[in-house]
C-alpha cells in the first residue's frame, strides 16, 4: 500500500502520457490537459516544502545557538517582510503607519522565536510579543492609508515589493555570481595548464574562441581568428555537443523507462 | 628570474582579484567602442522580427534570475523596444523562479523609453504610450516549466487563466482570438538555466514554432547542435550577443558599453593563463633537472 | 532621481560593495548581505506561489463556493482534489504519515515521465541523429559543381561538405568515447581518441565563452555603481528643496564607511604582521 500505490500511480499515468503523445484523439487531449491543470496545483504546494523548511532551520540555528546564529534573525525579517510587502498595497501616496505596522509584525515574530529559543526567561519575550501583536492588529484595523490583499494582486505592484526585488534581491545575487569573475582568472592562473596534448587542444581553443572579438591583431589576422573561431564553435564543437546531446537523451529516456516500470525508486525516499 | 616565477606561482589570489577590477575598472572608466561583428546566429533572430508585419505577436519567455542579468537584460531591452518600435505585440512569460520580477522591472524601464521619440538605423520613431494588454500581456510564472511550455502548446489559459497582473486573459484585448504557439510567430527564449532543453524538447519539438535563443555565455556553446539541426532559427550568446543584436537595432545600451571592459579582462585572463603556463613550464624544467633528465 | 530612490539606490550599492568584499574575505557586511538575500527570497517566491499559482488555479476557479463549505458548493469543486493532494505532499516532515506523499508524488512524476520520452527521443536522439546523418554534398547549388562545393570557400568554410563530413566522423567519434562496454583498443580506440579530441575542443570552445559570461557578471556590477549610484549621487540637477547636500550626505557616509573599513583591516593585517615579525 505505501508503497506499491505510488509504482501504480507512476506506471500508469507514466503510461498514459506515452499514449497520449501518439494518438491526438479528442478524449485522450481532454484527460491530458485536465493532468496538467492538475499538476500545475500540486507542483505549488510541493514548492512552498522547501519554505517552510527555511524556517525551520534558520528557527532551530536560533535555539541551538549555531555558527552565525544572529544572522538567521535577518533571514526571517527578510522573509515575513517580504510575505507582508506581497500581501499589501497601499491606495495612495501617503503610507501612514503602514511601516510601523510592518515593524510591529516582524518584532512579534522575532520575540516569538527569541521566546522558543530562550531556556528561561521566556516571560519577557512572550509579552513583547503579545505588545507587538496587539499594537499590529490595532493598525490593520484602523488604518485606512493601505490593505491587505490576498485574491488580488496588488501587492506584487506594490513599492515596497518591487523596492525589494528591484534594490535588494537584484543587486545581491547579480553580485554574488558576479564574483565568480574572480574565481574563472584565478582558477586560470593556477589550474590551467597544458599538460599534455588533450590539455592544450582544450586551451588553443579556449584562447581562439577568448581571441575572437579583439580588434587589435590587423584586419587578416583578426579576420582568420573571428574565422577559425566561428568553424571551431559551428564544426568541432558542434559534434562534440551533438554527441553529449545524444548521450543525453538515452540516458533520460532510459531513466524514465526505469522510474515507470518501476526499477528505480529513489523518488519515494526511505521506508 | 627562477625565485620570481616561484613567488608568483605562489601568489596570494586576493593580488590576483586587486589586479582584475584594477584594469576592469581603468578600462570602464576609458572612452573608447570595441567594434563589433556581427555572427549570422544574431543577425538571423534581428532580420526575422524585423520582417514581421505590424500586429504580429513576438512570444518572449524571460527565464532568468538576476544572477544572469549582466548578459540577458541588455537582449531583453533590444528585442522587447525593436518589437515595439515596430508596433509588434509582446506576449511575455517567465517560467524562471525570480524570472517575474525581472521581466516586470524591464518592462517598466521599456514603457518608459518607449515614450520618447528616437531614431534607429536611420529611421525616427515617434514616442508613444505602451499599453498593457494592447501592445504586451504578461502571462507571469508557474511551477513545473515543462509541463507549462506543454500546457501552452494546448492554450495559454491553460496554465495562465490570468496574467501576471490577475486579470483574466479572456478579457485582455490582445488575447482575443489568442489560443496557443499557432497564434503567435515565434517564441525567443531568455534563458540562463535547463529552461531551454524543454523549449526545444516540449515547446518546439513538439508544436513546431520558429524558437530562437538568447543564452548565458556559459551555455551557449552547447546549442549549437540545435541550430545545425534546424531546430532553432538563432542563438544569441552572452554578453557578445547582446552587444551585436544592439548594434544590429542601433540601440546601444548596457552590452557595448561592457565590451571595452569585456576586451582588457580577456587580455588580462590570456596574461595569467600565459604566464601561469610558463611558470609551469620552468617548474617542470627544474624538476627534470633535479632528477637528472 | 528622487530622494527616495536614491537611499533606495544607495542601499542597493551597499549590498553590492558588502558582497564583493567576500573576496578579500568573510565579515558581517557579506553575511548580512547574504542572510538578507536568502530571507527576501523566499519570501518573494512565497508571493509568486501565492499571486500567479494558487488564486488564478486554484481559488478563483472555487470562487463561486463557499469557504465555510470548503468550497464544496463550487461549481468547480474537482479542484478540491489536485489541493489535497498537493497539501498531502505536507506530509513529508511528519516520521509517521510520511509515507502518504508519495501519492501526489508518484502522481507527478508517472506524468513528467511519461511525457519525457517520446519528446526527449525525438529531440535529442532522433533529430540530432538526422541532422547528423544528412549530409547535404549535392544539394548545395554551387557554380563550380560539387568538388567546389565539397571544399567551399577554404578549410574554415563551416558549410562546405568537408566541415558536414567531418561533424559526422566527430560526433560519431565521441559518442563511440562514450561507449565503455568494449575496451578502447585497436581501431575502436583510435577512434575514441579522435572523439575525445573532438570533446576537448567543444570543451575550449565553452570555456571561451564562460570566461566572457563571468567577466560580463561583473561588468554589470561596475556599471550599475557608476550609473546608477556615483553619477547620480554628484548629478547637480539632483536637489532636495535646491538643496545638494542629503544626496552627498547619505554617498559619502557610505563611501566613508567603505574606506574606514578597508584602514581597519589593512591596521589589522599590519598589526598581525608585526606581531609575527617580533616574535621570530
Amino acid at each position: 500500500m505505501k508503497r506499491q500505490v505510488p509504482l501504480v500511480l507512476v506506471f500508469l499515468f507514466g503510461l498514459f502520457m506515452i499514449f497520449q503523445y501518439f494518438v491526438p484523439h479528442e478524449s485522450s487531449e481532454w484527460v491530458y490537459e485536465f493532468l496538467l491543470d492538475w499538476i500545475y496545483i500540486i507542483g505549488i504546494f510541493a514548492l512552498a516544502l522547501g519554505i517552510w523548511s527555511l524556517y525551520v532551520v534558520s528557527v532551530d540555528k536560533i535555539k541551538t545557538r549555531k555558527h552565525d546564529w544572529k544572522y538567521s534573525y535577518i533571514t526571517l525579517a527578510g522573509l515575513f517582510g517580504m510575505i507582508l510587502f506581497g500581501f499589501t498595497a497601499r491606495h495612495g501616496d501617503e503610507w501612514g503607519w503602514f511601516l510601523v505596522f510592518v515593524a510591529c509584525v516582524l518584532l512579534t515574530i522575532g520575540m516569538i522565536v527569541q521566546a522558543m529559543a530562550a531556556k528561561t526567561a521566556k516571560g519577557l519575550p512572550l509579552a513583547l510579543a503579545g505588545v507587538f501583536l496587539i499594537a499590529s492588529i490595532l493598525i490593520a484595523a484602523f488604518d485606512d492609508t493601505w490593505s491587505f490583499y490576498f485574491y488580488t494582486a496588488e501587492g506584487l505592484q506594490s513599492t515596497m515589493f518591487r523596492a525589494f526585488f528591484d534594490y535588494v534581491m537584484m543587486p545581491i545575487l547579480a553580485t554574488i555570481f558576479s564574483l565568480l569573475a574572480f574565481f574563472i582568472a584565478s582558477a586560470a592562473y593556477r589550474a590551467f595548464r597544458a599538460r599534455n596534448l588533450l590539455a592544450s587542444l582544450l586551451l588553443i581553443a579556449a584562447l581562439i574562441v577568448m581571441m575572437r572579438f579583439f580588434p587589435y591583431f590587423g584586419s587578416t589576422v583578426g579576420e582568420l581568428i573571428a574565422r577559425t573561431s566561428n568553424w571551431l564553435m559551428n564544426v568541432p564543437n558542434l559534434a562534440a555537443q551533438r554527441a553529449i546531446v545524444i548521450g543525453v537523451g538515452l540516458g533520460i529516456v532510459a531513466t524514465a523507462l526505469k522510474v515507470i516500470l518501476g526499477i528505480e525508486r529513489g523518488y519515494m525516499g526511505k521506508g | 628570474m627562477k625565485n620570481f616565477f616561484d613567488r608568483l606561482m605562489r601568489l596570494d589570489r586576493r593580488w590576483i582579484f586587486l589586479f582584475l577590477i584594477v584594469v576592469c575598472v581603468i578600462t570602464y572608466a576609458a572612452d573608447f567602442e570595441v567594434p563589433i561583428l556581427v555572427e549570422r546566429e544574431v543577425e538571423v533572430i534581428h532580420d526575422f522580427v524585423d520582417s514581421l508585419p505590424p500586429g504580429d505577436i513576438v512570444m518572449i519567455a524571460i527565464d532568468y534570475d538576476p544572477n544572469n542579468l549582466a548578459e540577458l537584460h541588455p537582449m531583453t531591452f533590444a528585442i522587447i523596444e525593436q518589437c515595439w518600435r515596430k508596433n509588434l505585440k509582446v506576449l511575455i512569460t517567465s517560467l524562471s523562479q525570480n524570472g517575474p520580477g525581472m521581466a516586470d522591472q524591464a518592462l517598466r524601464d521599456i514603457t518608459d523609453s518607449l515614450a520618447v521619440t528616437k531614431t534607429y538605423n536611420g529611421k525616427v520613431y515617434e514616442g508613444r504610450e505602451i499599453v498593457n494588454g494592447i501592445d504586451y500581456t504578461f502571462l507571469g510564472y508557474k511551477p513545473y516549466f515543462a509541463l507549462v511550455i506543454l500546457g501552452m502548446g494546448q492554450d495559454f489559459r491553460l496554465p495562465f487563466p490570468t496574467d501576471y497582473y490577475g486579470s483574466p486573459l479572456d478579457s485582455i484585448p490582445m488575447m482575443q482570438g489568442v489560443l496557443n504557439y499557432n497564434d503567435v510567430a515565434c517564441v525567443i527564449d531568455l534563458s540562463g538555466g535547463n529552461i531551454t532543453d524543454y523549449w526545444i524538447s516540449y515547446g518546439q519539438n513538439r508544436f513546431n514554432f520558429p524558437l530562437a535563443l538568447g543564452l548565458t555565455g556559459v551555455m551557449t556553446a552547447q546549442y549549437y547542435p540545435y541550430l545545425g539541426s534546424g531546430q532553432v532559427f538563432g542563438i544569441m550568446g552572452g554578453l557578445l550577443g547582446a552587444a551585436q543584436y544592439e548594434d544590429l537595432t542601433d540601440n546601444p545600451g548596457l552590452a557595448k558599453d561592457g565590451m571595452r571592459v569585456q576586451l582588457f579582462a580577456h587580455i588580462v585572463i590570456i596574461l595569467f593563463i600565459l604566464v601561469g603556463n610558463i611558470g609551469y613550464f620552468m617548474e617542470r624544467r627544474k624538476l627534470h633537472r633535479a632528477e637528472g633528465r | 532621481m528622487d530622494f527616495t530612490t536614491f537611499l533606495w539606490t544607495t542601499f542597493a550599492a551597499f549590498v553590492t560593495l558588502a558582497t564583493f568584499s567576500f573576496l578579500y574575505k568573510d565579515n558581517p557586511f557579506y553575511k548580512f548581505a547574504e542572510h538578507l538575500v536568502v530571507g527576501v527570497a523566499a519570501g518573494y517566491f512565497v508571493i509568486i506561489l501565492w499571486h500567479n499559482g494558487l488564486v488564478p488555479n486554484l481559488f478563483q476557479r472555487l470562487a463561486d463556493g463557499d469557504w465555510y463549505l470548503l468550497w464544496l458548493n463550487s461549481s468547480m469543486w474537482w479542484y478540491l482534489i489536485p489541493a489535497i493532494l498537493g497539501a498531502l505532499m505536507w506530509t513529508r516532515f511528519s516520521k509517521k504519515w510520511s509515507w502518504v506523499s508519495r501519492w501526489p508524488m508518484g502522481l507527478y512524476i508517472g506524468i513528467s515521465t511519461g511525457v519525457a520520452i517520446p519528446l526527449e527521443m525525438s529531440n535529442r536522439v532522433s533529430k540530432q541523429l538526422y541532422a547528423t546523418m544528412v549530409i547535404d554534398l549535392a544539394g548545395h547549388d554551387h557554380a563550380g559543381g560539387w568538388w567546389d562545393y565539397f571544399f567551399g570557400t577554404g578549410l574554415l568554410d563551416i558549410t562546405s561538405g568537408l566541415s558536414q563530413v567531418l561533424i559526422f566522423v566527430g560526433a560519431l567519434a565521441a559518442l563511440i568515447y562514450f561507449f565503455f562496454s568494449k575496451a578502447h583498443t585497436g581501431l575502436f580506440g583510435r577512434a575514441a581518441t579522435f572523439g575525445i579530441w573532438i570533446l576537448m575542443i567543444g570543451f575550449g570552445a565553452s570555456f571561451g565563452f564562460t570566461v566572457m559570461a563571468r567577466i560580463s557578471l561583473f561588468v554589470n556590477r561596475l556599471q550599475f555603481i557608476d550609473q546608477n549610484w556615483i553619477q547620480n549621487a554628484l548629478n547637480p540637477e539632483n536637489m532636495i528643496d535646491g538643496a545638494r547636500w542629503p544626496y552627498l550626505l547619505v554617498f559619502y557616509a557610505v563611501v566613508l564607511l567603505i574606506v574606514g573599513y578597508i584602514v581597519f583591516e589593512l591596521v589589522k593585517h599590519l598589526g598581525s604582521k608585526g606581531k609575527a615579525t617580533a616574535s621570530q
